[in-house]
């Protein structure tokens, strides 16, 4: 096979398995979307995987080597206060992403250890 | 119909700002295995998956069999088994509009979809076709800019993809404002801490399925909801 046909062939396999993860609830739960359970499911499993989906884009960070995890946590803690106090999603990512890259590429709290 | 788009490309916003930086990281790393450049984003229409797409480049690299590549996908993604399960209500979409939908069920689209609102309720569909559209745009731009441009860029996106755990630090408090119960976050915190520990590669699948395990064992119990 040359190359480009392996590579292609990889962009193939990888695509029908993907759709695949993505398909099977949706067939194997066909016309069950009623049922008490799924509709359980669906009202508590969004806050439950927004929790994990937090902690999961945190998975880099060492907690063990400076800052530890300072910056983070600091751009964590902006993001929240402010949209707590202004509901607006837009500032408050913006806000907190902004000063993580500050903090990251300025060094600003490297200097404390 | 302008007014779906432009509250979805407002809600996607933070999407762009992660997406467009970790597509090029992707994109600069695919570069280094001497494929042409458009091979990059035609990954990102194709397979559409950040984390499948990043261990592909290895996969490539080591020109691994077809059969272990298939395995490899399988097992990174079935994570995303876990979301369609709750989105059997919110997809009412049919045919081509709900196939792409499911193609396009990334881990930051399904957060927009289950926490933000569509401005009209009449096409709440065409919301989440757009949201997915989007955001599927925004990760092909990303694989092509990085492909193409990689090692010349100027602008320094370090630290720029913490939007996306901003996104998700923001969806969770839309979360909590909604439900207002404590049982489902406490729950993913203690299942997501531990499987951070223990299960470091595979956090998200273990975290996930734990949480739901747990979440349907309080619901047996519970009457208001069963």
């Amino acid at each position: 096979m040359s190359d480009t046909g392996y590579l292609l062939m990889v962009f193939l396999v990888m695509t029908v398995a993907t759709f695949i993860t993505r398909l099977i609830p949706f067939v194997a739960f066909r016309n069950k979307s009623e049922h008490p359970l799924l509709q359980y499911l669906g009202r508590y499993m969004p806050p439950a995987i927004m929790t994990i989906l937090v902690l999961y884009s945190l998975k880099s960070v060492d907690l063990t080597q400076a800052p530890y995890g300072v910056n983070e946590l600091l751009a964590l803690l902006l993001t929240t206060l402010l949209h707590l106090w202004r509901g607006n999603a837009l500032l408050s990512i913006f806000a907190g992403t902004l000063f993580y890259m500050a903090a990251v590429q300025l060094g600003l709290f490297t200097g404390l250890y | 119909m302008s007014a779906i788009l432009s509250s979805a490309f407002r809600a996607s916003i933070p999407v762009m700002f992660g997406y467009v930086p970790l597509g090029m990281a992707f994109g600069i790393l695919f570069q280094n295995l001497g494929y042409a450049w458009f091979y990059a984003p035609l990954m990102g229409v194709t397979v559409y998956a950040g984390a499948a797409q990043f261990m592909a480049v290895g996969l490539l690299a080591a020109q691994a069999s077809l059969f272990e590549v298939a395995i490899s996908t399988l097992i990174l993604n079935s994570r995303h088994m876990f979301f369609g399960v709750s989105l059997l209500g919110r997809y009412r979409a049919t045919g081509l509009k709900k196939l792409y939908l499911i193609f396009g069920l990334t881990d930051e689209t399904y957060s927009l979809i289950t926490s933000t609102q569509s401005p009209d309720s009449q096409h709440e569909q065409d919301y989440y076709v757009a949201l997915t559209a989007l955001n599927q745009c925004y990760w092909v731009t990303g694989c092509a800019l990085g492909a193409l441009f990689g090692a010349n860029v100027e602008f320094d996106t370090a630290g720029m993809d913490f939007a996306l755990t901003a996104l998700f630090m923001v969806l969770m408090l839309e979360q909590w404002k909604k439900l207002r119960e404590p049982y489902p976050f406490l729950v993913a915190l203690a299942c997501g801490v531990a499987a951070l520990l223990l299960f470091r590669e595979q956090m998200l699948l273990v975290s996930i399925g734990l949480s739901i395990a747990l979440l349907l064992a309080r619901g047996k119990h519970s009457r208001v909801t069963l």
